[in-house]
């Protein structure tokens, strides 16, 4: 089967079949190909990035993303935490909202600086 | 205020920019009329900048967060809320005015470098005709309402352009629960990179049809249709295939253009087919002490490439030796090569040049020469016009500095 792999923009076209549960991988630039066509016969995830709302003069809502890659059917779960978030004080870039998403260890943090100055 | 540089636009370009021509001793002012740093990158929080400069994939903001600190450890005099609105010559210094808090102020400066990005272009600038309601917008304005003001711009959407900023709008809005109906594009292959088709459209099912455009909105005071066409290869809407679909919401992402308004108060030469200033490998325009870089010189795609051509035009403004400019020919099917002149005065062994192809091209080889020597090749696979190329160029080899020519041809 054919598929994309999105780790990078050079977007290698991948050649994918599966063997007595070996998978086998070509078309791959690189190792992160073969990594990514096994998650996505097995457990597709994504990295994802949104926003959530602040009290914080300035930053109606501040930008954030998973540190990780969650799995791609709780993207919508994740969306649905993500409205209940509100952010009360101004957080230096790279704080936790949220630990430890859906038991992954994988955490959502802040990707923009509100301590930088809007004078 | 007198400085030797006053950079226009804190976004990646101006950013790197004014890094770049402190560090090099210049007194420097950077000029920016939002409240923050960061240019478009404030608002571009999804992933994928930096995987060329930095290794890593990260988000717009935090890709321009890491140019922010390292200004803050410079003595670049930073200046937000504040709007250039005209630059005049003034003998050997040029004079900016800009309007900010505390009204309209001055300053003079040796050097100027323009780092205004760019403009997405409109409904108007595409003619589509119909109502005036509202529920148009450009994709950068319903980018700012989601990631900067927490506001989305409507429940039904139709996306209108298949590029990387079309189709992440499309994933934005989908997970904001707004329902994307569909994204049209006139041309009959998609514009954005196949991974953003793939991780924006298809993870979401959300269908993608080519070869169609939007040939009228229709809504009293809020849209609420918009008429899709079937196009020729010339992109002609053909009669009969008209088609309608509900909607509130239309997202123009058409293309950008850059921004020179500034420039053209200077008089600075424009190339046609950039639409930015023409300028030398070190981003000087035509007019001495006049630099462009970033979008407002061409579009980019990638933004390591904007802040390289900010730290090209911040790391020259210090050198005062007299130009001596040659044309940059360009020959075949090339859409434009940046730079199009070359300073045969100043450092010729590292010319960073861009360059796209002006249609899809296989097996192609890429050949600059100075008369009749030859000075670089290149040979490609594949280029596409969406993706800009970038070559490093060592005019040294050449014996004539003249007659420079860069061509593209059948291998
Ligand atoms: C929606 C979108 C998505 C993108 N996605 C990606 C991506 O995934 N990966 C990637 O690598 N690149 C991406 N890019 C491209 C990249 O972000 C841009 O090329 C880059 O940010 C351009 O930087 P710049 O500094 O030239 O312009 P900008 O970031 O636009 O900065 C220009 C600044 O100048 C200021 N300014 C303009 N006129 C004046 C004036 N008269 N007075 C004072 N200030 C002024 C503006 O306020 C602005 O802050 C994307 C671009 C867009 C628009």
């Amino acid at each position: 089967m054919e598929m994309v792999c999105i780790v990078c923009p050079n977007g290698c076209r991948l050649n994918v079949t599966e063997q007595d549960g070996r998978v086998s991988v070509s078309g791959n630039k690189c190792k992160r190909g073969e990594t990514f066509a096994v998650a996505e016969l097995t457990n597709p995830t994504r990295s994802v990035t949104t926003s959530v709302k602040t009290t914080v003069a300035g930053y109606p809502v501040v930008s954030v993303k998973t540190d990780g890659e969650i799995p791609k059917s709780k993207i919508f779960d994740l969306m649905e935490l993500c409205g209940k978030i509100i952010v009360t004080k101004p957080l230096p870039i790279g704080s936790v909202v949220a630990e430890d998403l859906f038991g992954t260890g994988v955490n959502l943090i802040t990707t923009t600086d509100m301590e930088e100055t809007n004078e | 205020m007198k400085y030797d540089v006053a950079v226009i636009g804190g976004g990646p370009a101006g950013l790197a920019a004014a890094i770049k021509a402190s560090l090099s001793g210049a007194s420097v002012i950077l000029i920016e009329r939002e409240a923050r740093l960061g240019g478009i990158l404030k608002q571009c929080i999804h992933d994928g900048f930096g995987v060329v400069r930095f290794g890593e994939k990260l988000s717009g903001p935090e890709y321009a967060d890491r140019f922010i600190k390292q200004l803050r450890q410079t003595n670049v005099q930073v200046s937000l809320f504040s709007f250039v609105t005209s630059t005049v010559q003034d003998g050997d210094l040029y004079k900016i005015t800009y309007v900010c808090k505390d009204g309209v102020q001055h300053v003079e400066c040796d050097n100027i470098i323009l780092a205004t990005g760019c403009r997405e272009r409109t409904r108007n600038g595409i003619f589509i005709h119909g109502d005036r309601c509202a529920g148009v917008y450009t994709a950068g304005a319903a980018q700012n309402l989601v990631n900067i003001l927490g506001a989305v711009p409507g429940k039904k959407v139709v996306i209108l352009g298949s590029g990387d900023i079309g189709l992440i709008m499309a994933r934005r809005l989908t997970l904001e629960g707004a329902k994307v109906v569909g994204v049209y594009e006139a041309k009959p292959t998609p514009s954005g990179l196949t991974r953003n088709i793939h991780q924006c459209l298809n993870d979401f099912d959300i269908p993608l049809h080519l070869s169609s455009t939007v040939t009228k909105v229709l809504g009293t005071t809020r849209l609420e249709r918009v008429e899709i066409s079937r196009v020729d290869e010339q992109m002609r809407p053909i009669a009969g295939t008209e088609q309608i679909v509900d909607c509130d919401c239309l997202v123009l992402a058409v293309g950008l253009i850059p921004e020179n308004e500034i420039a053209r108060g200077l008089k600075v030469p424009l190339d046609p087919k950039t639409k930015g200033a023409i300028v030398d490998q070190n981003c000087q325009t035509l007019r001495n002490g006049i630099y462009a870089c970033g979008n407002a010189l061409h579009v980019n795609d990638l933004v390591d490439y904007v802040s390289e051509s900010g730290e090209t035009a911040g790391g020259a403004v210090q050198s005062r030796d007299k130009r001596v400019l040659r044309k940059i020919e360009t020959e075949g099917k090339l859409l434009y090569v940046v730079p199009q002149r070359l300073d045969v005065n100043a450092p010729l062994d590292k010319v960073v040049m861009y360059f796209r192809a002006s249609e899809e091209l296989t097996d192609q080889r890429l050949t600059v020469t100075a008369g009749d020597e030859v000075v670089f090749t290149k040979n490609y696979a594949k280029l596409l016009p969406p993706e800009m190329e970038r070559v490093v160029v060592n005019f040294n080899k050449a014996h004539t500095l003249d007659d420079f020519v860069v061509r593209l041809e059948d291998k």
